[in-house]
């Protein structure tokens, strides 16, 4: 007979009439790894707000040690021993990583309102022991880079005592060794008896931890089994419900020979080091790296977020003297951020809003810039439907109700109406499901095949691999090798990004 | 480039830098600037502004705003006055009018808190109500306070009564700020008003008592200026937000909530904007002017704040690569430049 620690009995909820979840019913094992996976908007999220206390549940029951567990906040489930560690963290930068620890329940000296910072020292630092995270309690957390901030949270978890630990996709800004640091931390937890819930996408890692997965497709159960019954093959089929054959879609369009954009021994002190990069138009090209390579750095200044010391940018074959973000938009050059939900996004309005920002200008009249709102309409139906946004109706609906997979089609469904001449895309499949991902891809085939030059700056290499016409290789700010599709190789390419190249 | 071991320093310590700047430019243009009996008076003086400053540092810290405060005096003023002419005791006389303006307060921590209203228009009512009330109490007459409401002249060790009061309130929200959890609790939910409500804080109770804070703020500064004034008349108060909010700005407040400091942060906010508006009177400058020019120099102040901020936040960001080898001199203050 095994352990029941926690029981699911046919949870329901909806959202303004939606159904998410219908009838989840299912056992937690005490001191076992769940691994929870499925497509954005499967109901993943929302089942384990249920459980965290962030939602209420319309129906059903949850059964905690075979007692009722229906928490009415946070906190109530905090006290029941849940601890929720969200895919966004949730730290107060301008506080200090102790402080962070003891927000909702400061100790307090004797029986006075008085914070009692020795103790909060002691005890902040124990906790930062548990995750091996060698920091002062004092620092403030936004001195800290993503990696150490979810150790932070993951350090805040453990400082509850929680019976079960949720784990939220806590991979997503973690460099590659920060991830196995977690993992070692996940395994420790583990071996001490805690019963963990595991969600993400990334399938390998879920086979790597979980002792049972259970999988989630349109608000109901697949199947839930021990992880031996369970191939990655297996798993993906039953998250969409078909067999996908193929992960990338075939590229429609070679490069062109035009060359869009130049950059020529750009160098910046602590940020790059003596870049060379052509990009041609209708070329895709990657740029691999490592968390912390300055990838990301790279495109900043090249969309003129940030300066540069010496060397030149060139977009279409002219020199930049100063760039703004401002200047290269008016020059057609397009940046997706790798962080959606605060710099691609305008969460509270609607889609159809989002997706015609861009793209206004194209549509004011001459002269007084009025918007001509039939033909704007007409076009941001079509866009929703080539993309197949997921959304009930893209003139009222909010973008922040959409999925991880859909917003990131809004944003990037944005920059397919402007058609500009450059596009740089930093991390877009970052949180996002395997059925929705194929979807990105192939819009980004569609912008390419326009004769936009796209720049797709990923961690994944499967995924550069799959779609890019070329690879650079980056490194702490260099260029460490370029890789045309003939030579792809996926051992070739990770241990030139680990440098274990001749130098 | 400059040297960002110099930069640092100076950019963290702006408004203390801007602080002495500006006494030093007076007291060069004025030699009876630099006086203590001037300088004891500018702090005197400021306390009214100081007082409500504090309250209104602690609301911008949550990311809200408080227009009020101006009204709040008003309405404390009008009710002390017209109890002490029905012949109510002193200190009973003031303790309602404390009272009152707390009240006051507590109508926006209402608005604002339980009803949902964005802080900025829920104040911007309850200023309009509240010098409505306070005429309609007042018949918008003037009150001339008898001698022993003059108490703000008097001195303590040889300290003025207001500038006591400022300092005690200064060191109450500095310990409730810093050293006990509602005061950290208001720096997050400033910093990240979700987060906070997913970590459980109770965020309708703080967001309730930083206004209700300010509105008692604005009170006891109500209290000060008519025992400094000797007198209430109907624009008591008026445009103290403007003065108020400069300060915390000045001091380094953000107005987007979760940075900022009473001490050294909006005191010496408090200092600079008083010091100027002192200093013109000394020059000898254009009445006319004054508002105009007092206006410029802290548009001037929290421009070079923006910049400042931004500028910080780039230095502060880590570094990707270590130079290393020939190229290690990078990472050293630069002398040559290219």
């Amino acid at each position: 007979m095994t352990d029941t620690i926690l029981r699911f009995e046919d949870v329901q909820k909806a959202f303004f009439g939606v159904t998410v979840l219908e009838g989840i019913t299912f056992d937690v094992e005490r001191g076992s790894v769940v691994g929870l996976v499925g497509e954005n908007g499967a109901g993943k999220s929302t089942l384990m707000n249920i459980l965290g206390g962030v939602v209420p549940l319309d129906a059903g029951q949850m059964l905690l040690d075979g007692a009722v567990h229906a928490p009415r906040d946070p906190k109530d489930a905090d006290r029941a021993g849940i601890a929720f560690i969200h895919q966004e963290l949730n730290l107060f930068t301008n506080l200090t990583i102790a402080e962070n620890f003891f927000i909702s329940d400061f100790p307090r000296r004797g029986g006075l309102p008085f914070l009692d910072r020795g103790q909060i020292r002691t005890r902040a630092q124990q906790f930062l022991a548990m995750v091996d995270l060698d920091v002062s309690p004092d620092v403030r957390v936004e001195r800290l880079t993503p990696g150490e901030r979810q150790l932070v949270e993951v350090a805040k978890a453990l400082s509850v005592d929680a019976r079960i630990l949720i784990f939220d996709e806590p991979t997503t800004s973690l460099t590659a060794r920060e991830t196995e640091r977690l993992f070692e931390i996940i395994d420790r937890l583990h071996q001490a008896g805690k019963t963990i819930i595991y969600i993400s996408h990334i399938l390998r890692d879920v086979m790597r931890l979980a002792d049972s997965i259970a999988v989630l497709r349109d608000g109901a159960l697949v199947v839930h089994g021990p992880r031996a019954e369970f191939t990655i093959h297996s798993m993906i089929a039953a998250m969409v419900g078909r067999d996908i054959e193929q992960l990338y879609p075939d590229r429609t369009s070679a490069p062109g020979a035009e060359v869009a954009l130049e950059v020529r021994q750009l160098s910046k002190s602590g940020i790059c080091h003596l870049i060379d990069m052509t990009l041609h138009k209708g070329e895709v090209l990657g740029i691999f790296g490592l968390m912390g390579s300055g990838r990301s750095e790279l495109a900043q200044i090249i969309f003129g977020l940030d300066d540069f010391d010496e060397g030149e940018i060139l977009v279409d074959g002219q020199p930049v003297k100063e760039l703004s973000p401002t200047r290269n938009i008016r020059a057609g050059m397009a940046f997706v951020t790798e962080n959606r939900r605060e710099e691609g996004l305008m969460m509270q309005a609607t889609v159809s809003d989002n997706l015609a920002l861009a793209a206004l200008p194209a549509f004011s009249t001459r002269f007084v810039r009025r918007v001509r709102s039939s033909t704007l309409a007409t076009a941001v139906r079509e866009t929703v439907d080539v993309l197949s946004i997921k959304v009930n109706d893209a003139f009222r609906s909010e973008a922040k109700g959409l999925s991880g997979g859909n917003q990131q089609k809004v944003v990037l469904g944005k920059w397919l109406m402007t058609k500009p001449s450059i596009l740089i895309i930093d991390e877009p499949t970052r949180g996002v499901d395997v059925g929705a991902k194929f979807e990105i891809y192939e819009i980004i085939d569609r912008i390419a095949a326009g004769g936009t030059a796209v720049l797709f700056i990923s961690s994944e290499l499967e995924e550069l691999l799959g779609l890019c016409d070329r690879i650079l290789v980056m490194g702490q700010g260099e260029v460490l090798g370029s890789f045309d599709r003939a030579q792809f190789d996926q051992e070739v390419i990770l241990r030139a990004a680990f440098r274990e190249h001749a130098a | 480039m400059t040297s960002n071991r110099w930069t640092m320093p100076v950019l963290r310590n702006m408004p203390a830098i801007l602080f002495v700047l500006v006494f030093v430019l007076f007291s060069v243009l004025d030699p009876r600037f630099a006086t203590f009996t001037n300088f004891s008076n500018i702090v005197s003086t400021s306390a009214f502004v100081g007082l409500v400053a504090v309250g209104m540092t602690i609301v911008l810290l949550t990311g809200g705003i408080d227009l009020s405060v101006g009204a709040t005096m008003y309405i404390t003023g009008a009710v002390v006055g017209m109890l002490l002419q029905d012949g109510v005791p002193m200190l009973a006389a003031i303790a309602a009018g404390v009272v009152a303006g707390t009240a006051w307060g507590c109508v926006n921590a209402f608005l604002i808190a339980r009803v949902g209203l964005v802080p900025f228009v829920a104040t911007l009512v309850t200023l309009t109500m509240g010098r409505g009330i306070g005429l309609l109490l007042t018949e918008s007459r003037q009150f001339i306070l008898p001698q022993e409401m003059r108490y703000a002249a008097t001195n303590y060790f040889g300290i003025p009564l207001p500038v006591i009061v400022f300092a005690i309130v200064v060191a109450a929200a500095v310990v409730f700020l810093r050293y006990t959890g509602m005061g950290r609790q208001i720096y997050a939910m400033g910093n990240d008003l979700e987060a906070a409500r997913k970590a459980g804080l109770n965020t309708r109770r703080l967001t309730a008592s930083v206004y209700i804070i300010s509105g008692f703020c604005a009170a006891l500064a109500g209290v000060i200026l008519i025992s400094q004034q000797g007198s209430i008349s109907a624009g008591l108060g008026q445009g103290v937000e403007f003065d108020a909010i400069a300060a915390a700005v000045l001091g380094g407040t953000s107005l987007f909530g979760g940075v900022g400091s009473v001490f050294p942060g909006t005191v010496i906010g408090v200092l600079l904007v008083q010091m100027i508006s002192t200093g013109m009177v000394y020059l000898q400058i254009d009445l006319y002017l004054q508002d105009m020019v007092a206006a410029l120099v802290i548009f001037f102040a929290v421009l070079i704040d923006a910049q400042r901020m931004r500028i910080l936040t780039r230095l502060e960001r880590r570094n990707i690569r270590v130079e290393k080898g020939p190229a290690a001199s990078d990472t050293q203050p630069a002398a040559a430049s290219p």
